[in-house]
């Protein structure tokens, strides 16, 4: 009578945990590397109604971000500007590119452009603009080199744990407020940058929560 | 026991070819991996509405409503005008002129104004080479004497084709603005009379 299990049968429960351990390793890093914000998010740039450029604006005729978003020094919101703001210039620079019809109907109907927004925070997260633009973050910490950007695009993850590396030490990314706009600026360009943000922590209360109640109400 | 690897990195080449990798380009909106209390039944600014007729979760005020702090009742600082609807030449009496208002007039002149109407006030701004039509300087007699509060009224209102401003700069800005505009005014139209005598010698002219 033959046997029913070869002799290499022995190890096989042996190689079957060792697969059950690198599977669920795999599927571990997987999980990481794709159902985190550093792959959901960074990167979405949608196609927007006016394929409006910031590189242009921004970065080649050296507009401020405040001209548009003219609420962001005094309110939680950085806002989305009216159609009036781009007829400001529109109404006599190229009045009548077909790109521009959006704005110009909204100009005239006053109902609202339909941008797709591309920085959307969960809805049980409170975050306020005033708060940190007023205090020397600049929007590059959270939003990248708009000014180099043909369509926007999400360049951070802004999960929590991209909130709390600034909140837990905010100086190395605080910058003078007269350069908060400025998104080409490196704390390079400054002689020396962590003494001046030492002081600048001490003498504007810089004091970024770390609890939970700090940004979830 | 080999297949079951096989498969296992077929199945690993696979999503990776199939999801791409961190970073990369995307039209399609991020998915919410756990979507849990990410989007609540509740209005956001400059959101969405499906209950009101255009579509709009900010409500504009309704007629007549005033809001706590907006009643405007200072003529000369709202308006420009004083109270018996001239123009004021002079500064309201609740803006302190100093080297403060300086200095943020100076910064939102170069947000707001600059674009068109130059660093130096003279018209010749970035837009300029983009189409933009003829801008006046601020250094030619008309608007030389204008009055204070027919600037403070064109930042606010508009004038001939430049739209109005007063939804970005709030009237205590604005005062600011007209304060700066005077400053490069002076500092263009300035003659040898402007020099104190104790400073001629410097410049070599007595």
């Amino acid at each position: 009578m033959s046997k029913i299990f070869p002799k290499s049968a022995n190890k096989l429960p042996l190689q079957i945990i060792l697969f059950v351990f690198i599977l669920a390793g795999v599927v571990t890093a997987a999980t990481t590397y794709y159902a985190t914000p550093k792959y959901t998010r960074v990167g979405y740039a949608p196609v927007q109604p006016v394929p409006y450029s910031h590189a242009l604006h921004v970065g080649q005729l050296g507009m401020d971000c405040r001209y548009c978003h003219s609420n962001v020094e005094k309110s939680g919101v950085a806002n989305l500007p009216t159609a009036q703001t781009c007829m400001n210039c529109h109404l006599h620079v190229r009045p009548d590119s077909p790109l521009l019809a959006p704005i110009r109907a909204s100009y005239e109907s006053g109902d609202p452009v339909p941008w797709k927004r591309v920085h959307q925070l969960p809805d049980y997260v409170y975050f306020n603009h005033s708060a940190h633009v007023d205090r020397g973050v600049s929007c590059f910490e959270c939003h990248g080199r708009i000014d180099q950007m043909e369509v926007v695009q999400h360049a951070q993850p802004l999960s929590m744990s991209f909130c709390l590396n600034c909140h837990r030490n905010p100086a190395p990314q605080l910058r003078p407020l007269d350069q908060v706009t400025n998104l080409a600026w490196t704390p390079a360009q400054m002689p020396d940058h962590a003494k001046w943000a030492a002081d600048f922590v001490k003498n504007n209360k810089v004091i970024p929560p770390t609890s939970c109640t700090g940004c979830h109400r | 026991m080999r297949y079951a690897y096989y498969v296992l990195l077929f199945v690993c080449v696979l999503t990776v070819s199939v999801m791409g990798f961190r970073g990369s380009r995307s039209v399609k909106p991020p998915l919410e991996v756990f979507p849990d209390m990410d989007r609540q039944a509740k209005y956001k600014p400059q959101s969405a509405s499906v209950f009101f007729a255009d579509g709009r979760a900010d409500r504009p005020l309704p007629p007549g409503v005033v809001a706590r702090g907006e009643l405007r009742d200072d003529s000369e600082l709202f308006r420009g005008k004083n109270a018996a609807g001239q123009w004021i030449n002079h500064f309201p009496a609740a803006v302190k002129i100093d080297a403060r208002l300086m200095e943020r007039g100076r910064e939102r002149f170069t947000i707001y104004c600059q674009p068109c109407h130059g660093a130096v006030g003279d018209g010749n701004g970035i837009t300029k080479q983009y189409g933009m039509g003829v801008t006046p300087s601020y250094h030619i007699d008309r608007i030389v004497n204008l009055t204070d509060g027919e600037i403070f009224n064109t930042i606010t209102n508009g004038r001939n084709t430049m739209l109005p401003y007063g939804d970005k700069l709030v009237p205590e800005d604005r005062w600011a603005v007209v304060a700066y505009v005077r400053a490069l005014q002076r500092a263009q139209l300035g003659t040898v009379k402007d020099v104190p005598p104790s400073h001629k010698s410097e410049l070599g002219l007595q």
